[in-house]
């Protein structure tokens, strides 16, 4: 098992150096990166200025070894907007954006699960049947103009939530419900399709045999088992909302790191695009290495080698 | 679709056998997706025939006008008819649903084909470049991509071809692994077939349904991808009309002009759903496997 953590943990970072190194030459593959990140009025002199000051001039292979000595001692260099660490600003608004997500994780949890287990439990009932079509129209919703649509209705037409920004718990109601529909859809489909198989199972005939209530045997005894890879989806969905972030954020002017991203590559701010690309491609590798951890964990029969 | 009979052919060698052809049977959800992609397809070649207006026609004397009997889904700012434009939008979102799922699903099936059949450094390189492409979110690492090469029509296309072939490959070389220890992989080789041959009649055949199931899957989620880059202002440029950058211009009017945001969101909920309900149809008819 440590032998295993250790490979994909090293697995990992070859992940994350080999991301960063893609991201670096891509900037040379698109042109010359200067004009790419400068605005277009700037004159010659600001242009050889900026070159020699941030060591453009340099033969690439010395930009590269520079840039990855500074990315392993966490400096990414200043934001080309703000003049300050790009790591800092990314970071200072890391936690608006997992407070989002986790509120959104927790909001599609709270209404997938029970949605997938009495869909289940009352096969081709009219509650399935409602279920099924909220959960494919919810996977068929793009977010974005869901997020327009809640917010017309109900901060422009009914006047009762704000627009966005971040503030009361009020500001919390439309991000998290645009960013947790499609999560929800997916793990109602997966919770309803596991309760199935696993109801099929001879120890729940032995459960309802036994009679034990029937709540008891569908939540202790059957959903107990069906959660098995609802846990593993868990930790790949939460990555997933990182990605939905960016244009929930962008949407709801929530000041987290989804919008600074986007804004960053609106400004051609260089460092800051590396130092998201950077955090994203460490925590997604993260959140897929822990899916593996509990899934090996809550399945004793699963053995990494 | 003709449907063989292989018992009424006279069976010679196993390999030339006619390939019996698999029944699809329609479901309900099925026939009601097959419908809505039709709706979408024709609404979109024929789009000059739907509509008296053309997508990029201003008329500022008209602008942000409800919809009324003239103008079906109201104008936009310049005055361009909605509904236009939202025909018009179609052939962008089909071209590169379409285009994109294409391209990508070819280079993903020789890229995984190779890797999976020679293995080696190519395998080890593949799977490296997979699991680079793997540790960030779909919709992210096309942003960036399409950030960096730049925006339009063509450069979208191009993002979502590097972003969307590494899926493929991943799939068609597990596919590869797992086909060429079969027995008749095995029977072709000590037959003295040639690799190309193995590849092309023994592999290939059986690579088609697996992928067919992703690229029905994949054309909607590349179809929303492009909506979200020229929503977020990349990817497709006005005047050129993408549901994209149309919602993104109506964000600006959502105060006064609630149909600038609805109708273009509502085709491309429309095309969604109809793509997606195919996919799970071929899904469930194409792979008894994973039915649940």
């Amino acid at each position: 098992m440590l032998q295993f953590l250790a490979r994909r943990l090293l697995q990992a970072a070859l992940v994350v150096f080999l991301a960063l190194t893609a991201v670096f030459s891509l900037q040379f593959l698109a042109g010359d990166p200067v004009k790419l990140f400068l605005p277009t009025d700037t004159t010659t002199k600001q242009i050889e200025e900026f070159r020699e000051r941030l060591g453009f001039n340099d033969p690439w292979v010395v930009q590269y070894v520079r840039f990855m000595r500074g990315a392993l001692a966490g400096n990414f260099g200043n934001s080309l907007r703000q003049g300050e660490p790009a790591l800092d600003l990314v970071l200072s608004r890391f936690p608006a954006t997992l407070w989002l997500s986790g509120v959104a994780m927790a909001l599609s949890l709270a209404i997938a699960i029970p949605v997938g287990v009495i869909s289940a439990a009352r096969r081709n009932s009219w509650f399935d049947h409602l279920g099924i079509g909220a959960t494919v129209l919810g996977q068929a919703v793009p977010g974005f103009w869901l997020g327009l649509m809640l917010i017309y209705v109900f901060a422009v037409w009914l006047k009762i939530l704000p627009t966005g920004g971040r503030g009361t718990w009020l500001h919390y109601i439309m991000p998290s419900i645009t960013l947790a529909a499609f999560v929800a859809a997916r793990f109602a489909r997966l919770t309803r399709s596991m309760m199935l198989d696993v109801l099929g199972q001879d120890y729940i005939r032995t459960a309802r045999a036994k009679g034990l209530a029937p709540p008891r045997v569908l939540y202790k005894h059957a959903l107990k088992n069906a959660s098995l890879p609802v846990v593993t989806l868990l930790a790949l969905q939460l990555g997933q909302l990182l990605g939905g972030a960016v244009i929930t954020e962008t949407i709801f002017a929530w000041p987290g790191v989804g919008r600074f991203l986007v804004q960053a590559l609106l400004n051609r701010d260089f460092p800051v695009v590396l130092v998201g690309v950077f955090l994203t491609a460490v925590l997604y590798s993260g959140l897929n290495l822990a899916a593996d951890l509990t899934y090996a964990w809550l399945n004793p029969r699963i053995r990494y080698e | 679709m003709t449907r063989v009979d292989a018992t009424a052919t006279t069976p010679a060698v196993p390999a030339d056998l006619p390939r019996p052809r698999r029944r699809l049977p329609l479901n309900r959800s099925g026939a009601f997706g097959l419908i809505l992609v039709a709706i979408v397809a024709i609404v979109a070649a024929f789009a000059p025939v739907f509509s008296p207006y053309g997508p990029t026609d201003t008329d500022l004397a008209r602008s942000l006008r409800p919809p009324t009997a003239d103008h079906w889904m109201g104008t936009d700012q310049l005055g361009r008819d909605l509904f236009t434009r939202i025909l018009y939008g179609a052939r962008v979102s089909l071209a590169i649903g379409v285009v994109t799922v294409g391209v990508s699903g070819a280079i993903g099936l020789i890229v995984g084909t190779l890797a999976g059949y020679l293995g080696g450094a190519a395998d080890v390189v593949l799977m490296r470049v997979v699991d680079v492409w793997l540790s960030f979110p779909f919709i992210l690492l096309a942003l960036v991509v399409n950030a960096i090469l730049g925006i339009g029509l063509q450069n979208i296309i191009l993002t979502l071809i590097i972003t969307g072939w590494v899926v493929y490959a991943r799939l068609v070389r597990g596919e590869v692994l797992a086909l060429k220890t079969q027995e008749y992989v095995e029977a072709a080789r000590a037959l003295g077939a040639r690799e190309s041959r193995i590849v092309l009649r023994h592999l290939l055949p059986n690579l088609w349904t697996p992928v067919i199931i992703l690229s029905s899957l994949q054309v909607a989620q590349f179809i929303v991808a492009e909506a979200a880059i020229s929503f977020l202002g990349f990817g497709v440029q006005p005047p050129m009309a993408s549901w994209g950058n149309m919602l993104n211009e109506g964000r600006t009017y959502i105060y006064n002009a609630w149909w600038m945001t609805t109708f273009p969101g509502a085709a491309l909920v429309v095309t969604a759903l109809g793509v997606n309900l195919v996919g799970d149809w071929l899904r469930d008819t194409l792979d008894p496997r994973l039915t649940a």
